[in-house]
């Protein structure tokens, strides 16, 4: 109990001081993470939404696929990434091994099917009659899909909430890709890691609170985009 | 110029049981059409037949403006509506979904609003023009459906019973609604029902249906 009421200490010790290294590991944290969640949500979106308005074969095994990856272990993505990045792979001669640019790469491919899965089942689960209803009033078939994926959007964003979710927490992958190099690519949960195994337990703890508070804010600014969102999309100009 | 219809010896099925049968009929005056018969008679799927949103198994629907055939595109869809039984109510305002049609038509924003407006305050519904549409009773939905297919002033308005599913004030609203356009002769609207009574007040012209099969037109 002193560990966790002292660790809250240091961690407000350390955000009121603006330690710098620890300023640099949660902007690399945030960066890496955001910038994996809007690519992954970029291609992920509109796959999702291919998926729900097409009729296609082998559509029922990438959907299984998809929903399989949507629990990849962090740690054999990481691993993939590695063996294709490394300097035997056959991306090695980008150099990206140990970069935050790997680490984005690796969380990409964590965040990309729980987007895209989500993203399609709020899309399929959207009531029939809205597709009926935007035909009836004159819609052409784009306008018709952008109906659809308007009345799923609550739904779509949940998708991109779980996907944040996911990146934000994982530390497998990034520390195969990233390797933990302090000031380059040393992010909040492979500090806690770190600091862990070196029984600095404190300093650990603390980065936890200051993590979960991070992903609190972020969750609680989604909330209000998407309820800000419901109030913009209800005027009609 | 107005549009008239013209359906030639339509036959669908679901499934293959066939639903309806050699269906022939022409709307060619402006006016009310009601559309009678039990239900699983087939007036459903002879309205979405008619207004383009599914295609017969054999036979045909035509649209003339005059004497000319007209092609089945979206500048013909857009000149028709279905209100369908579920309505089919957007997650947004009320006046967002009056907007709708409007605005897929590109129509300036000040002509929407005051469209949107006229309509709203028509239909009794002005007042809560920013409220979410899917809080609306079910009877102010359907009112809302209708609304919102009117204000693209269709040629050809169809509505799929239209007071199935509400109550006994909403449903003389609607009733009020369609008589309104009557009066006016604009649209032409083609109506299902299975209530004789509000039927015979509503209609110029009548159609009954029995098993897939037009039994009656006078």
């Amino acid at each position: 109990m002193t560990t966790i009421i002292d660790s809250f200490g240091k961690a407000f010790f350390l955000i009121l001081n603006l330690d710098r290294e620890l300023l640099g590991i949660i902007f690399l944290s945030i960066k890496v993470s955001g910038t994996a969640l809007v690519v992954a949500t970029l291609t992920g979106l509109p796959i999702g939404a291919l998926l729900g308005f097409k009729k296609f074969s082998l559509k029922g095994l990438i959907i299984s696929i998809l929903n399989t990856f949507m629990g990849l272990p962090p740690v054999v993505v990481g691993l993939f990434v590695y063996l294709l990045l490394s300097r035997s792979g056959p991306l090695g001669f980008m150099g990206l091994l140990y970069s935050p640019t790997a680490m984005i790469i690796a969380q990409t491919i964590l965040a990309f099917p729980i987007v895209t899965s989500l993203s399609h089942s709020a899309i399929v689960n959207v009531d029939p009659v809205i597709r009926q209803a935007a035909m009836t009033l004159g819609a052409t078939p784009s306008q018709v899909s952008f109906a659809i994926v308007s009345e799923a959007r609550y739904g779509i964003m949940s998708g991109i909430i779980a996907g944040f979710g996911r990146v934000m927490a994982e530390v497998g992958a990034i520390l195969i890709v990233g390797g933990n190099i302090a000031g380059y690519t040393r992010v909040m949960t492979t500090t806690i890691a770190l600091e862990t195994d070196k029984g600095n337990f404190e300093l650990a703890l603390a980065l936890g609170i200051i993590l979960l508070t991070i992903s609190l804010i972020i969750n609680a600014v989604l909330h209000l985009v998407q309820k800000k969102g419901m109030v913009r999309k209800n005027r009609w100009v | 110029m107005g549009l008239t219809i013209k359906i030639s010896d339509i036959w669908k099925e679901y499934d293959g049981n066939p639903v309806l049968k050699d269906c022939s009929v022409s709307f060619e005056k402006s006016g009310i059409y009601v559309l009678m018969g039990h239900n699983g008679s087939g007036k459903s799927t002879f309205l979405r037949i008619c207004s383009l949103l599914e295609e017969p198994e054999k036979g045909e629907v035509n649209y003339f403006s005059g004497q000319e055939l007209m092609k089945k595109d979206m500048g013909l869809k857009r000149r028709i509506t279905l209100v369908l039984p579920g309505v089919g109510i957007f997650n947004a305002t009320v006046s967002s979904n009056m907007a709708y049609g409007l605005r897929i038509r590109g129509l300036d924003n000040k002509e929407i609003s005051e469209r949107v407006d006229r309509y709203l305050d028509l239909l009794g519904l002005f007042h809560k023009r920013e409220q979410n549409a899917l809080t609306l009773s079910s009877g102010e939905r359907q009112r809302l459906g209708i609304a919102r297919a009117m204000v693209i002033e269709p040629d050809i308005l169809f509505l799929d019973e239209p007071t199935a599913s509400v109550d006994l004030g909403n449903s003389e609203i609607i009733e009020e609604m369609i008589l309104n356009m009557k009066k006016k002769g604009q649209p032409t609207v083609i109506i299902t029902t299975h209530d004789v009574s509000q039927a015979h007040r509503l209609a110029d012209s009548l159609l009954t249906l029995k098993e897939g099969r037009i039994v009656s037109y006078e």
